[in-house]
């Protein structure tokens, strides 16, 4: 931040990837831990239809009787052996997991893309513009964190329920799961963008840029947007995980992707109810697995967030 | 002052209103109501004549007209479901919520400063590595698993609390039912209020850490170290201190999201709060308890921002409306 | 019909002796039932929902002319005896039990009768539908009440298992002469507030919270063993089963299928369970051109080899082993055993035959297979998002490649009411315990009262004859032929894609005995203690 001439300026990604951070990273174990565990996580996730051992989204390859079969024993009707055990479809835990995690990982990535585009553009207008455009947009933010996220994803999937065809809806379905969590999140980066750029906005550079006749989404994008790129980046890695949780809490209220096509908490949210009839294999290793995922990706939040703070190297 | 009273009034009220739009332009897509009010036999005419008889069938701007012009007067109707009054409904649940949101707000705060603190003095050290991570986990599973798994081992494998309810409750004056005053109330009271506060808990020490550790940076301390004062009276007489202000604004802030979020926390422990309410009411269709919840919600934020916009500028006049930095 | 009079009667005499024996020792002897289920009773009004958790907890506090036993017989309530008139075959007369006494100590007579009947079968009252057929009631004498019907009604006492006789005094005098209307904004008094006949009292009513009921000394029948009812509903499954895990409650409703065997299995618990006298079945829209939801060309499902075709690749038997954790009874028929019309053949289904399914789809034209919706509901029947997901694996295997679209109830049924969904499952209770109500619901053409629940759009106007005549027969042989007639057209047809009759569980404190009621409706009246 003690830069100002806008030529000699680094991109963001080598910013990222600055000598600083990379130092900060090899002195912290738990970070090298949690990045290795959600790397692990997301690799799974990607190439799951060629890791998986079996493809649980294809019901034609389902067969019920593999029901509940429980972790390494064979099952009692087909004499199949899974790894993780199955669930109560007959459907391969381990596979599911990963299949799941996909979704899950989907739904998160798209949904903090979604928030981040939104909450970035509007606080940058709100920011650069100020005056009526800011306090409408401002106040916009003040409903939206009015409707608690929850009852927001429910009414747009209501909604959403009304004008997409029924043909369309279960294809829709994750779609509309990604606007719902976007669209409750925006918020934070509307006003951590909104602060940073009415801060820079009068900063020299800045002015000298609006002299020479830069137009301003130049400005905007070339000068002020990387400023806010290190609180953004930490509020979208915690936003990640926070996507990934909404959605398992979603699926509890009975709103979500298909249970065809499950998710890790949709898997968990089924798992729930086989507590205490000693299937408890349903519902440990799709917890762990987000646990696992979750934790991670909030221990590599936590560490960006001290990285990134100047004053705490 | 008056001007800028006025001013958040007058916003205040199109927060209001602009939410009583929406939530109500959207509940025609939540399902309908006639489904579950009436039995399996009643014929396909006798349906859309209770439909005509509620007003159902009328133009959007009429109904939301109607709705609101009852509103004003604290008439929200009555319930499909439970057929009493909304408001009756509601103040009768709500004194549940609010016990429970701020039991679990305490011990968020006190938690949640004591951990913060212990985590920014002790930086790097094992113990307050294990609370980051720890603390984590709260926020790393959902909600309902969290409560589940608490009703597994405190009710059923120890048998130590109740899995479910308010256990015995007393009346305070007229309407405020509270089980803050027997035994059993306390008790029922204690894992709900973990389910709920774990979150608030996580993100009250994740935010004092921080301040402590900017605060402790600044040459304010550094001169209240020079000047040779104890350790103590630094972290806790100087730092904690400067520390609290935001704190306590954002807790203040998170008191309507605590309310929302009880909506998870009531139903696994059937809780009869308002939260518990709502979501039986969504999954019944009970538009006027919808309608009458989310009017509740939309109040409760709108006077929290008004007080804390308030406070703001009786603290410094300087501050204005302009808080953004306080909150994010 | 007169066996039952008779045993009813010497019922009511050893009831009489038997509270006076019992009245000393009741004070030694108290028992609490704490009894916990899914969802709360809507309203305590005895008419103003036709709701199955309502009725169960009101007909603690009320009563009514006829009651429904555990095998699904008819049992005297306030009736004594009822029986058509011989003069005049549309008129129903009841003889009105006498010292019968209201909660608040006044004497029940026919007038409460004719009010309560006149007071159910007028909107806004929610049993209107079930008395329907009927003209006007009148009081013969202080104990005799006429019926009269539109024309022969021979069936119509089976109607009245839910419908329960309230005191006129007191409905007027606290304004409720009426049944509660949703539109007229404000709360009725007969809500929260009740004065029955039944064997309790209500002492505490916090909706959805609490509810606590006395025993009546004054009842005119056994004196029950359970002296108080504390009734709290638990929505979640999982809190229920812990709630009595803990012992925080004695009896849970509504056991979720996969903890029975466990629950079996643990100290001091027992599990009650018996059928239930409710079916799940598929059905589809047979009639359309095309699908709305389904690449398909035409309509699939309008070709009955596409419907046989589906009726031999769904394993009813898996479903059973692995879906219901083997708690249920899988049937070809869509109506239960105890229902007028079954048989035993209905039930019977052949093990799957996917090479001959695959080999019908050949025939029909729909060899390379179809997309089509399924819509389901996921919180109405014991584990019905899991049985439409089973389905889902079994039509994959002969080509037909579903897409589930599962959603709360207040979603789903509307889509069958209002004709927008090509295919989905339903559960059918039949109330009268007569194949004529599944008849008039889901099989003839919908127009007026009739086939509000027929999704299939299945329309035959022959049939339609058929089932309009069963209502006014009263030769009962030749009705359960012509019943007979009608369900094998309609098994011929494949209108339903039927899959079990569900199965009860009533899961609750060793030491308890109680038995599974078919509508669900447990009694805390017929729980003895060890």
């Amino acid at each position: 931040m003690t830069d100002f001439t806008p030529e000699t300026r680094p991109n963001i990604f080598l910013r990222a990837w600055d000598s600083d951070i990379a130092y900060s990273f090899r002195r912290s174990p738990l970070a090298i831990v949690a990045a290795v565990v959600s790397l692990i996580i997301i690799f799974a996730a990607i190439f799951a239809p060629w890791l998986a051992p079996h493809d649980p989204f294809n019901p034609a390859s389902l067969n019920l009787m593999d029901g509940f079969t429980p972790p390494m024993e064979p099952n009692a009707f087909t004499g199949n052996v899974y790894w993780l055990g199955t669930d109560d479809q007959g459907r391969d835990i381990f596979s599911t997991i990963l299949y799941g995690a996909r979704i899950s990982l989907f739904v998160g990535f798209m949904a903090v893309l979604f928030a981040m585009a939104l909450g970035i553009t509007l606080g940058l207008i709100a920011g650069y513009r100020g005056g009526w455009v800011d306090s409408v947009l401002m106040r916009v933010a003040d409903v939206q964190l009015t409707f608690p996220s929850i009852l927001l994803a429910l009414l747009i999937f209501g909604v959403a329920r009304g004008f997409i065809p029924p043909a369309y809806r279960e294809a829709m379905a994750i779609w509309v799961l990604i606007v719902a969590i976007g669209l409750a999140e925006w918020v934070q980066y509307a006003r951590v963008v909104r602060g940073a750029t009415m801060v820079e906005k009068n900063k020299e550079y800045v002015q000298a840029a609006r002299v020479i006749g830069a137009h301003p989404t130049k400005i905007l994008v070339r000068h002020i947007l990387p400023n806010v790129m290190g609180p953004v980046l930490v509020i979208a890695t915690i936003g990640l995980a926070l996507a990934i949780i909404a959605e398992a809490t979603l699926s509890f209220l009975g709103v979500g992707v298909p249970p065809t096509q499950p998710s890790l908490g949709t898997l968990i949210r089924i798992g729930q109810g086989f507590l205490f009839s000693g299937e408890w294999w349903i519902l440990l290793f799709p917890a762990l697995t987000l646990l696992a995922l979750a934790l991670s990706v909030n221990l590599l939040g936590d560490w960006l967030r001290d990285a990134l703070n100047p004053r705490l190297r | 002052m008056l001007a800028f009273i006025l001013r958040r009034l007058v916003q205040s009220v199109i927060v209001m209103l602009t939410v009583a739009l929406v939530a109500f332009a959207l509940f025609r897509f939540v399902g309908d109501p006639i489904a579950s009010m009436v039995g399996q036999e009643t014929t396909l005419a006798e349906r859309a004549e209770i439909r005509q008889a509620l007003g159902l069938n009328d133009p959007f701007p009429v109904q939301f007209w109607t709705f609101l012009s009852r509103a004003v007067q604290g008439d929200f109707g009555i319930s499909y479901r439970l057929q009493q009054p909304v408001m009756e409904l509601i103040l009768s649940r709500l004194p549940a919520t609010l016990e429970l949101a701020l039991i679990s707000g305490i011990m968020a705060f006190l938690f949640g400063v004591g951990f913060g603190v212990y985590t920014a003095l002790r930086r790097g050290n094992w113990l307050s590595g294990s609370i980051m991570t720890v603390s984590l986990i709260g926020v790393s599973l959902p909600t309902f698993l969290i409560g589940v798994l608490l009703i597994w081992v405190f009710a059923v494998e120890l048998q130590w609390l109740p899995s479910f309810g308010r256990g015995e409750t007393v009346y305070i004056g007229d309407w405020w039912r509270t089980g803050l005053l027997t035994p059993s109330g306390r008790a029922s009271l204690i894992l709900p209020a973990i389910t709920l506060g774990l979150y608030q808990m996580t993100l009250i020490m994740r935010l004092v850490r921080a301040e402590m550790l900017e605060v402790l940076r600044t040459d304010y301390i550094k001169f209240a170290r020079a000047r040779g004062l104890s350790n103590r009276a630094v972290h806790f007489g100087h730092a904690l201190k400067n520390t609290l202000v935001p704190v306590i604004t954002i807790t203040g802030l998170q008191m309507g999201s605590i309310i929302a979020f009880s909506i998870i926390t009531e139903t696994v422990f059937q809780w009869p709060g308002v939260g518990a309410l709502f979501i039986n009411s969504v999954r019944f269709v009970d538009v006027p308890v919808m309608a009458a919840y989310l009017m509740l919600i939309a109040l409760v934020f709108v006077v929290i921002n008004l007080v804390v916009d308030l406070l703001y500028y009786a603290v410094d006049p300087r501050l204005r409306v302009d808080r953004a930095s306080a909150r994010s | 019909m007169n066996m039952l009079l008779t045993k009813a009667r010497s019922g009511l005499l050893m009831g009489v002796a038997a509270s006076a024996l019992v009245l000393t020792s009741v004070a030694a002897h108290s028992e609490t039932i704490r009894w916990a289920r899914v969802g709360d009773a809507l309203t305590l009004d005895p008419h103003s929902q036709n709701e199955g958790p309502t009725h169960t907890l009101n007909h603690h506090i009320y009563e009514t002319l006829v009651g429904r036993d555990i095998d699904g017989s008819l049992t005297a309530r306030l009736a004594t005896e009822w029986e058509i008139s011989e003069e005049d075959d549309s008129v129903w007369i009841f003889r009105i039990r006498e010292g019968v006494t209201f909660h608040d100590g006044t004497p029940m007579t026919a007038e409460d009768v004719v009010f309560s009947l006149d007071r159910a079968r007028t909107p806004p009252s929610g049993m209107a539908a079930l008395h329907a057929a009927v003209e006007d009631v009148t009081a013969e004498d202080d104990h005799t009440v006429h019926v009269r019907m539109s024309g022969p009604a021979p069936l119509y006492v089976q109607n009245l298992t839910n419908t329960f006789i309230m005191s006129k005094a007191w409905a007027e005098e606290n304004g409720v002469e009426v049944a509660p209307d949703f539109a007229a904004g404000e709360e009725a008094y007969s809500v929260r507030n009740t004065n029955g006949t039944g064997p309790y009292r209500l002492v505490e009513r916090d909706p959805e919270v609490r509810t606590v009921l006395e025993r009546f000394d004054d009842h005119w029948d056994d004196t029950p063993e359970v002296t108080e009812i504390i009734y709290t509903p638990i929505s979640e499954a999982a809190t229920r089963v812990a709630a009595l895990l803990s012992g925080e409650v004695d009896i849970v409703q509504d056991v979720p299928v996969q903890d029975i065997a466990r629950l079996e299995q643990t100290d001091g618990v027992i599990v009650s369970r018996g059928p239930e006298n409710r079916n799940i079945f598929f059905s589809y829209d047979m009639t359309s051109d095309s699908l709305a939801s389904s690449d398909a060309e035409g309509n699939p499902f309008a070709t009955p080899e596409v419907r046989e075709a589906m009726s031999l690749a769904i394993d009813r038997n898996a479903i059973r082993q692995v879906v219901m954790r083997g708690e249920s009874q899988p049937s070809a028929a869509p109506l239960p055993p105890f229902v007028n019309g079954w048989t035993e053949e209905m039930d019977a289904f052949s093990d799957p035959d996917l090479d001959r399914a695959r080999g019908l789809m050949e025939e029909a034209g729909y060899g390379d297979g179809f997309t089509v919706q399924l819509d389901c509901p996921n919180d109405r029947y014991l584990n019905d998002e899991a049985i439409c997901q089973a389905l889902v694996g079994m039509m994959a295997q002969i080509g037909i490649t579903v897409d589930l679209n599962s959603q709360t109830r207040s979603l789903h049924f509307p889509l069958i009411e209002n004709w927008e969904t090509d295919f989905y499952l339903l559960g059918w209770g039949v109330p009268t315990f007569d194949s004529q109500y599944v008849f008039d619901f889901l099989v003839h053409t919908r127009e007026g009262s009739y086939g509000s629940f027929n999704g299939s759009r299945y329309s035959n106007p022959e049939l339609d004859e058929k089932i309009q005549a069963l209502a006014t027969m009263t030769e009962l042989e030749e009705r359960d032929a012509l019943i007979a007639e009608i369900w094998e057209e309609v098994m011929e047809e494949h209108i339903f894609l039927n899959v079990h009759n569900q199965v009860l569980a009533y899961a609750m404190r060793d030491g308890i005995n109680l038995d599974v009621h078919p509508e669900n409706q447990p009694h805390m009246t017929t729980i003895t203690f060890d």
